[in-house]
């Protein structure tokens, strides 16, 4: 894990090209003077292989350098932007995960009833769709049709300063549409695979045993078969939760939420190259993490895999 | 159906335990309706052990699931008979009622004992739910019951094993546990289906004598599913034989295996090799021809076209059942029975 | 011709089959996706949406960037501008008709990338085994722990961004799993015996792995890559949608992006290229889906 991590650092630093022109760009200016003393500033002028270290040295004190557009510390921009991505990609993922697996498990015990084909055709169509494409629906739908739902942003202007139980309600009410969006993508995947991977299970012989010791059907079908069954899903949960970042990108786009995603895109369009890196390693971070947590979750949910 | 001599002259109680009479089961496949069972009727009677034989396919299996009502009802569907356990129709019974027989007064081992456990809990886990479910124990009193039973099967170190996951038993012990977990609730009917298939020969003759052992200790019935006719003779009182879906023979296995009457048995028997020390050493015996698509349903006997015996009425009715001696029936026109021939 | 019922357990093989089925395993796999109605559904509108595409704008010449009309015009009321025009008064039938190409070009070259890329690092990983199993295998994990849509979009902005930057781009994030996938098939025909006849009668690698294992492990690869098509039109979607795409080419995604502040004035810009996203999307996924059971001997089961 920690060899992925210095690799990973080695290739995002290969990739930027020469950040000190381009801000001189930016700026209306391109005097070789200019560009000198931008350099000097950012300590771009030492030679790549020592910014690199410097830059290794400096992050992992937690230093991840200084925006360019924000002139703030990078650091202190992710912590605050990841607590919206965390709230808005968490809720998602938990109703996703609870219903679609409910859903998954009831469309396996009629294979070829109508409510299967139902969870068939509705995670077909969820995969199908963009997910901003979704995000945009649900806006004109609250945004015209039926203004119940705010949406944009996190927060009510009006409400700025407030604290407590009412800043809390406001954020929950701002939250609903933009998880709405997430879930309804994650939740046809989640059903989609609860399906297949209960129907697997079910015709396996240790849920015949089951049967055939007289217990109830639910019991058979929770106990039983969906303990087994869980393995696939965990891993893609596991695997969308890593992927936090990129996942919330677009949704946080629409709705205009304020959270990592939205930075990444500022600071790609800004050229704001500290702010892009440090996102950018903070979410392979995150993914490596979470792959992490995953495998050890898995030695859990598998007695075969314990005591290895 | 013919009306039976009296045939309970062995036992002292009348009434079988079990019975299956005329029982048929239908599959929906893509190709058409499979008249997997047809006609089936069995006896088992208290503390009996009742050996099912006949090769893959002909219906063994389906026969025992179509007992404990575990057949798929969708593709399967129970047509016609009754299972009669205790005097009371178990296909009559509301699914509630089947569940507490279930595990409880009728239990079933699988042939596979690899995957028949379910790999997520514990082998004690699962012993004590059948036990806390049928007989109501606490936790405590499960668990002791349950390393009361692997002891008996003969787990070695019981009480530390209880709490182990199935991969860490081998095939045979998986097997045993199956055993331990099917006759924990001391159940009056143990239908034990194919369970040394899947197992090394070593094992199989271990598996087979622990089931015999704990049919003496509890005095139940077992169903004993085989094609092994060496477990058949060994370990059964009683012999029934399937031919592509029905019956085709039944009767005290001594009787059956000196005497066979049914072609088929007759051929089944031959095949088994080692069963003639004067066949040593020639070719292996074999019945020419291959078994019947289920699908097709001609009229007449199924084993017509593989029989060296064939008259013209067994393509076309289906041979009655005829009791040659007293508890040994046969379906075969060679043994004709006085009230005629039946479609 | 009959084809064999399905086995279930107990029923006897069958020996009286009055025709041999002589199909390969092709032709019985088309066979079966014509029976499927729903993967039939999605190959008919692929095609139809395809010969949209090229016929259409040759037929409707109309430049989708040019300003044709007074802006938010509404769609249906004016037969000169069937879908109306958006926030700049730009013809939307127009934009649905060339988008499409962009779109469907980037999906389908991005998707080509990331099989040649993954089937090639998976298949070299699965068939040596060994250290170069190890290292490959640990750059594809590398790539995995990229964040893809981010890296994507970092690698658009910083080379130019043109149809081909965003093609390879695409390919470069997606195509781990492909490798997996195709790595895992190796593996596991690689072992089998007609791999060792083949062998033992002097075949070199190369040959192995071309004639003997690669056809054999088609079926899901190919089912995985019509999956991967999907992705990559929905992946190219919201780069464009970022506007991170080549800005001089319109796609859908890049309609729905340009006028994503004037969604409530102007919902038709918006809501009818996603509704072509989502159908074109659909069809591929309805088709991999028929792909799959068709491909796939354990579904006939059933």
């Amino acid at each position: 894990m920690v060899a992925v991590l210095a690799i990973n650092f080695t290739l995002i630093h290969a990739a930027p090209g020469d950040p000190a022109s381009v801000i001189a760009g930016e700026m209306g200016g391109g005097d070789q003077a200019v560009i000198d003393s931008i350099k000097k500033a950012y300590g771009l002028d030492k030679p790549l292989p020592e910014q690199f270290i410097t830059y290794l040295g400096k992050s992992v004190r937690g230093d991840l350098g200084m925006s360019y557009t924000y002139n703030k510390p990078v650091s202190s921009l992710i912590a605050e932007r990841i607590g919206p991505t965390i709230l808005l990609v968490l809720t998602a993922l938990l109703v996703a995960i609870v219903v679609g697996t409910l859903l998954g498990v009831f469309a396996s015990l009629k294979p070829k009833s109508f409510s299967s084909a139902v969870v068939t055709i509705f995670s077909l169509t969820g995969l199908a769709m963009p997910v901003f494409w979704t995000g945009i629906l649900l806006v004109i739908l609250f945004g015209k049709v039926w203004p119940v739902m705010p949406i944009a942003g996190m927060y009510d202007v009006r409400n700025y300063g407030a604290t407590g139980w009412a800043a809390a309600l406001d954020v929950l009410h701002h939250l609903v549409l933009p998880a709405l969006t997430l879930t309804l993508v994650y939740l046809a995947q989640y059903s989609r695979l609860a399906r297949a991977s209960m129907l697997e299970v079910l015709s396996s012989d240790y849920v015949r045993t089951a049967k055939a010791k007289g217990l109830h059907q639910g019991v058979v079908v929770f106990k039983h078969a969906l303990r087994n069954a869980l393995m696939p899903l965990v891993t893609i949960a596991g695997l969308q939760f890593g992927n936090l970042v990129s996942g919330a990108v677009l949704v946080e786009t629409v709705f205009s939420w304020p959270g990592l995603g939205t930075l990444a895109l500022d600071a790609i369009l800004g050229r704001d190259y500290p702010t892009l890196l440090g996102v950018l390693t903070f979410s392979s971070l995150f993914v490596i993490t979470a792959n992490l947590l995953t495998d050890l979750s898995y030695h859990w949910i598998d007695p075969r895999l314990r005591g290895k | 159906m013919t009306s039976p001599i009296d045939m309970t002259e062995t036992t002292t109680n009348t009434a079988p335990l079990l019975e299956v009479r005329g029982l048929g089961v239908e599959f929906q496949t893509r190709g058409g309706t499979a008249h997997v069972l047809e006609d089936i009727h069995l006896q088992l009677r208290r503390g009996e052990t009742l050996g099912l034989v006949g090769e893959s396919g002909c219906g063994k299996s389906i026969t025992a699931l179509a007992l404990m009502r575990l057949i798929p009802q969708p593709p399967g569907r129970i047509t016609s008979g009754q299972i009669l356990f205790e005097g009371k129709d178990l296909l009559q019974l509301p699914e509630a009622q089947m569940r507490r027989v279930r595990g409880n007064r009728i239990s079933m081992i699988f042939q596979e004992p690899m995957t028949s456990l379910n790999p997520a809990y514990s082998v004690g886990d699962q012993i004590m739910e059948s036990v806390r479910l049928h007989q109501g124990l606490d936790a405590q009193a499960a668990l002791a019951r349950a390393i009361e039973m692997l002891e008996a099967v003969g787990i070695p170190d019981a009480a530390g094993r209880v709490h182990q996951f199935p991969h860490q038993f081998s095939g045979g012990m998986r097997q045993r546990v199956m055993i331990a977990m099917a006759l924990a609730c001391q159940p009056d009917v143990l239908i034990a289906d194919e369970p040394t298939t899947a197992l090394d020969v070593t094992v199989q003759a271990q598996i087979f004598d622990l089931i015999s052992e704990m049919r003496e200790r509890t005095g139940t019935a077992v169903l004993l599913i085989t094609h092994d006719m060496g477990a058949v003779a060994e370990m059964t009182d009683r012999m029934a034989v399937m031919y592509a879906g029905r019956m085709v023979e039944e009767g005290p296995t001594d009787l059956i295996l000196s005497r066979p009457s049914h072609p088929y048995t007759q051929g089944l028997i031959a095949c088994a090799p080692g069963r003639n020390p004067q066949s040593h050493g020639q070719p292996l015996q074999e019945i020419p021809g291959t078994v019947p698509s289920l699908l097709e349903r001609q009229g007449g006997c199924t084993f017509a076209d593989r029989c060296s015996h064939t008259q013209p009425r067994c393509r076309t009715h289906v041979p009655p059942s005829t009791w040659v001696q007293s508890g040994h029936r046969v379906m075969c026109w060679l043994y004709p029975d006085s009230e005629g021939a039946r479609a | 011709m009959m084809t064999a019922p399905p086995l279930t357990p107990d029923m006897p093989i069958q020996p009286q089959q009055k025709t041999v089925s002589t199909l390969s395993p092709w032709r019985e796999a088309w066979r079966v996706f014509r029976g499927n109605k729903a993967a039939m559904l999605g190959l008919v509108s692929l095609i139809l949406i395809m010969l949209v595409m090229v016929v259409g704008p040759a037929w409707y010449a109309v430049d989708p960037f040019g300003i044709v009309a007074t802006p938010f015009h509404e769609p249906f009321v004016d037969s000169r501008y069937w879908l109306g025009s958006d926030y700049l008064g730009r013809d939307i039938v127009a934009g649905m008709l060339i988008g499409g190409r962009a779109t469907l070009l980037v999906g389908v070259s991005s998707a080509a990338i990331t099989v040649v890329i993954g089937i090639s690092v998976g298949a070299l990983a699965g068939y040596f085994g060994g250290w170069i199993d190890v290292s490959l295998s640990r750059l594809t994990e590398l790539f995995q722990v990229l964040p893809a849509l981010l890296f994507a979009m970092v690698l658009v902005t910083l080379f130019q961004p043109s149809l081909g930057v965003v093609i390879c781009a695409i390919g470069m994030v997606s195509w781990t799993g492909t490798a997996r996938l195709t790595r895992a098939e190796f593996i596991r025909l690689r072992g089998l015996e007609y791999v060792n006849a083949a062998r033992t009668m002097g075949a070199g690698h190369w040959r192995l792995i071309w004639r003997e294992i690669l056809p054999n492990a088609m079926a899901p690869l190919i089912v995985s890559a019509t999956l991967v098509v999907g992705v990559a039109i929905l992946f190219e979607a919201g780069l464009s949608f970022l506007g991170l795409s080549d800005p001089n080419v319109m796609s859908w995604g890049m309609m729905i992006g340009a006028n994503r502040r004037h969604i409530l004035e102007c919902w038709w810009a918006v809501t009818l290229p996603g509704a072509a996203i989502f159908l074109t999307v659909l069809s591929v996924s309805l088709v991999g889906d028929g792909l799959n059971d068709a491909l796939n001997p354990k579904m006939h089961l059933r």
